[in-house]
C-alpha cells in the first residue's frame, strides 16, 4: 500500500496522450475509466478545453489527479458504472485498462451506453514478438506485457482483430483504429506489427 | 508543526437570527477562532465546521492562567491544521466557530434567556443546521470576508459543509466534506432517539431545567456518549483495540461471575468515554444536536431529489468517506457524489480504505491527509495566499 503525504512529482503528457487527444473533439465532455494520475484528462483540459471526470482505484494516482486539478471519483471499476446516466459524456476513455478488467465486454456496453464516442487502447497480444515467443512456446514478456503469466494485472489478452470482432457482437461502429508502436501509428497490418492497439467507436 | 497558543475570541450579535422553526435567537454571543492571517483580496479564508461534541477550538492550545499552554488542550483538528498541516495556515486564514444551541462558549442552553433571565435549558430553541450556517455566515460578514475559498467539514460538520454550498452558493469557492451524508437513515436517528432517552429519562433531567435543581443528568449523558462511542468505531477497530480482554485478569481467567461490575475492558473504555463526557457536555446541547442531524435533509424541499436540491451549488467539491465507517459509510457519500455529477459540478471523490470507522476523519491517515494537502495546494495556487515562512 503506498502511503502518499506529500505531492508526488508527476510525469508530464506522452505522445501517445497527445495521439489520444487529438481524437477527443475540442469542448467534450470526458470520462477517463482508469485515469491512472490524469495527465491525459489535464492535456484534454488545457490544450482542448474538455470536462470531466476520471475514474481511478489507487490512492496515489487518485491524489495525483487532485494535484493536477482534475476531477476523479475513487472506485473499483468492477462494481460498475451505475452512478452515470446513458448518453452522460461525449468520450468515454478506457486507455490500457480493458486487459484488467473481468468484465470487459460488460465494461465496453457500458461505455457504448454513456458515452456517444468510446476510446479504447490495449496491449496487442498478436504482436509479431509475441507471436514469436508463444511459437518458442512461451508466454510473450515484452515491453507493453511485462509481467510473467503468473503475476500478471492483465486478465484478459487480446488481438487487434479480437476487438474487432467484438466491437460487432456488440454493435459498435469502429470509426478509427490504427496500431502503435515506439511512438508512432502503425497503419500497415496493426495486428502483426503494433504492440499496442487503439479503436474509437460509436453505438451503431 | 502546531500553531501554538490560540485564544478565542467572541462576537456579540443584537440583531435576531431567525431559525427554520420560525423562533428567533435574540441577543445572542459567538464564540470563534482565527489562525493564520487574512490576504488583502479577503479570499484566502477558510470556515471549518465542527461536529457533534467539537467546537471553535479546532487547532492550536489554549493557555492556562500563567499563560503557558494547557496540557492535551489541542484543537479537535490539530493534525489537519496548522502551519505546514495539510490545511496549511502559512497560507490560509481558518476560521472556527462554535455553533449556537453548543456549549462551548456560544450562547446556548446553559446560558440566559432574556425574557426569563433564568437558563434556557430546554426553552433553548431547536437549531438546525442551516440554522448554523447562516450564525456562520455572520461571523464572516463582521471579518469581513464576503467569499470562502473553502468550506471544510466532518461527519455533522460535513454536512455544514454541503449546506453552505446551497444556502450561499455565491460565497464558496469549494467544499470539502468528509466522513458525511446527505441525510440520516433510520438506523441513524434511531442511535440517536436511544441516546436521547437516555438523557430525558435521567430524573436528574427534570425536564431540561436541571440547572435550577444544582444538578446534572450524568447518568443519561453517560449512557448516550457510550452509544455514540460504538458507532464510532468499526467492529474490527474495536476487536484489535478490546478484543475480550478482561479488566484486571489474564486472559483465559476465570470471569468474576457479576453482572454489574466492569469486566470486559470495551466495558470500561466505554464508561471512561462516558464519564469524561458527562463532566463537560451539556445534557440539552446533546439534545439539540442530535436533532439537528436528524432533520438535515437538503432533498427535503427538493421532492426527495438530492440532485435537484445540490443543482443549486456554484462550488467545487472534495468528498471523501471511509470504508469501515458504517456510521457515514461511503454508499451515502456516493449519494452525494452521485448528485453533484448529476449536475455536472467538479467533484473529486476519495475512499479511503482506513480500519479506524468513523473516527478515521479525525486521524491522520497519510492517504487521506495526502488528498486534502493535495487539495487545498490547489486551492492555493488559485488564490494570492500569503506563505509566510515562520
Amino acid at each position: 500500500m503506498s502511503a502518499p503525504t506529500r505531492t508526488p512529482t508527476l510525469m508530464p503528457a506522452n505522445d501517445f496522450h497527445r495521439v489520444i487527444a487529438e481524437l477527443v473533439p475540442r469542448g467534450a465532455r470526458v470520462l477517463d475509466l482508469g485515469c491512472g494520475d490524469g495527465a491525459l484528462l489535464a492535456l484534454l483540459r488545457d490544450t482542448r478545453s474538455c470536462t470531466g471526470y476520471g475514474i481511478e482505484l489507487d490512492d496515489a494516482k487518485v491524489q495525483g489527479c487532485v494535484t493536477r486539478g482534475v476531477n476523479v471519483i475513487q472506485r473499483n471499476l468492477e462494481e460498475g458504472l451505475s452512478i452515470f446516466d446513458d448518453n452522460s459524456f461525449d468520450v468515454v476513455l478506457q486507455l490500457d485498462t480493458l486487459q484488467h478488467l473481468r468484465n470487459t465486454e460488460a465494461m465496453l456496453r457500458e461505455t457504448a451506453r454513456i458515452g456517444r464516442i468510446g476510446l479504447v487502447s490495449f496491449p496487442n497480444f498478436a504482436h509479431w514478438p509475441h507471436r514469436f515467443s508463444v511459437l518458442r512456446g512461451r508466454m510473450p514478456v515484452s515491453r507493453t506485457l511485462p509481467y510473467q503469466w503468473y503475476d500478471t494485472p492483465n486478465i484478459r489478452v487480446a488481438t487487434f482483430a479480437d476487438f474487432e470482432a467484438l466491437a460487432g457482437k456488440n454493435g459498435l461502429r469502429i470509426t478509427e483504429s490504427f496500431g502503435w508502436r515506439g511512438g508512432h501509428k502503425v497503419r500497415l497490418w496493426p495486428n502483426l506489427l503494433a504492440s499496442t492497439a487503439v479503436f474509437q467507436f460509436e453505438r451503431a | 508543526m502546531s500553531l501554538g497558543i490560540v485564544t478565542p475570541a467572541t462576537l456579540h450579535f443584537e440583531a435576531p437570527l431567525l431559525l427554520q422553526s420560525g423562533a428567533q435567537l435574540r441577543d445572542y454571543t459567538l464564540a470563534y477562532e482565527t489562525y493564520g492571517q487574512l490576504n488583502a483580496e479577503r479570499s484566502n479564508a477558510v470556515l471549518v465546521c465542527h461536529a457533534l461534541n467539537a467546537s471553535h477550538h479546532v487547532a492550536g492550545l489554549h493557555a492556562g492562567p500563567d499563560g503557558q499552554a494547557l496540557p492535551k488542550s489541542e484543537g479537535w483538528w490539530d493534525n489537519m491544521i496548522g502551519p505546514g498541516k495539510p490545511l496549511d495556515t502559512n497560507r490560509f486564514f481558518v476560521i472556527g466557530v462554535n455553533n449556537p444551541g453548543s456549549c462551548f462558549g456560544s450562547t446556548g442552553p446553559t446560558h440566559t434567556h432574556p425574557d426569563t433571565g433564568k437558563p434556557y435549558g430546554a426553552d433553548f430553541p431547536v437549531v438546525t443546521v442551516e440554522d448554523w450556517v447562516n450564525a456562520q455566515a455572520r461571523v464572516l460578514d463582521a471579518l469581513g470576508i464576503t467569499q470562502l475559498a473553502a468550506v471544510l467539514g466532518g461527519s455533522l460538520g460535513g454536512m455544514q459543509a454541503l449546506s453552505w454550498t446551497l444556502q450561499h452558493p455565491e460565497r464558496v469557492r469549494h467544499c470539502v466534506a468528509v466522513a458525511t451524508a446527505p441525510n440520516l437513515s433510520a438506523q441513524n436517528i434511531a442511535f440517536n432517539e436511544v441516546a436521547r432517552r437516555a438523557i430525558v429519562t435521567d430524573p436528574d433531567f427534570h425536564g431540561g431545567h436541571f440547572y435550577e435543581h444544582g444538578v446534572l443528568p450524568r447518568r443519561g449523558l453517560r449512557v448516550a456518549r457510550m452509544i455514540g462511542h460504538i458507532t464510532y468505531l468499526s467492529d474490527d477497530a474495536m476487536e484489535a483495540k478490546f478484543g475480550r480482554a478482561l479488566v484486571g485478569r489474564d486472559i483465559g481467567d476465570a470471569p468474576s461471575y457479576s453482572t454489574q461490575d466492569i469486566e470486559f475492558q470495551v466495558e470500561s473504555y466505554l464508561r471512561h468515554q462516558g464519564d469524561k463526557f458527562s463532566d463537560y457536555f451539556d445534557a440539552n446541547t446533546y439534545l439539540l444536536i442530535t436533532r439537528a442531524l436528524d432533520y438535515f435533509d437538503p432533498a427535503r424541499t427538493h421532492g426527495g431529489s438530492l440532485s435537484a436540491a445540490m443543482s443549486k451549488a456554484l462550488a467545487k467539491f472534495l468528498i471523501i468517506s471511509f470504508t469501515t465507517d458504517w456510521r457515514f459509510s461511503p454508499e451515502r457519500s456516493r449519494e452525494i457524489v452521485k448528485a453533484l455529477v448529476d449536475n455536472r459540478h467538479d467533484v473529486s471523490y476519495a475512499e479511503i480504505d482506513a480500519p479506524h470507522g468513523h473516527d478515521a476523519f479525525l486521524l491522520d491517515d497519510p492517504r487521506y491527509h495526502g488528498v486534502v494537502r493535495a487539495y487545498f495546494e490547489r486551492i492555493a495556487s488559485e488564490v494570492n495566499t500569503l506563505k509566510v515562512t515562520a
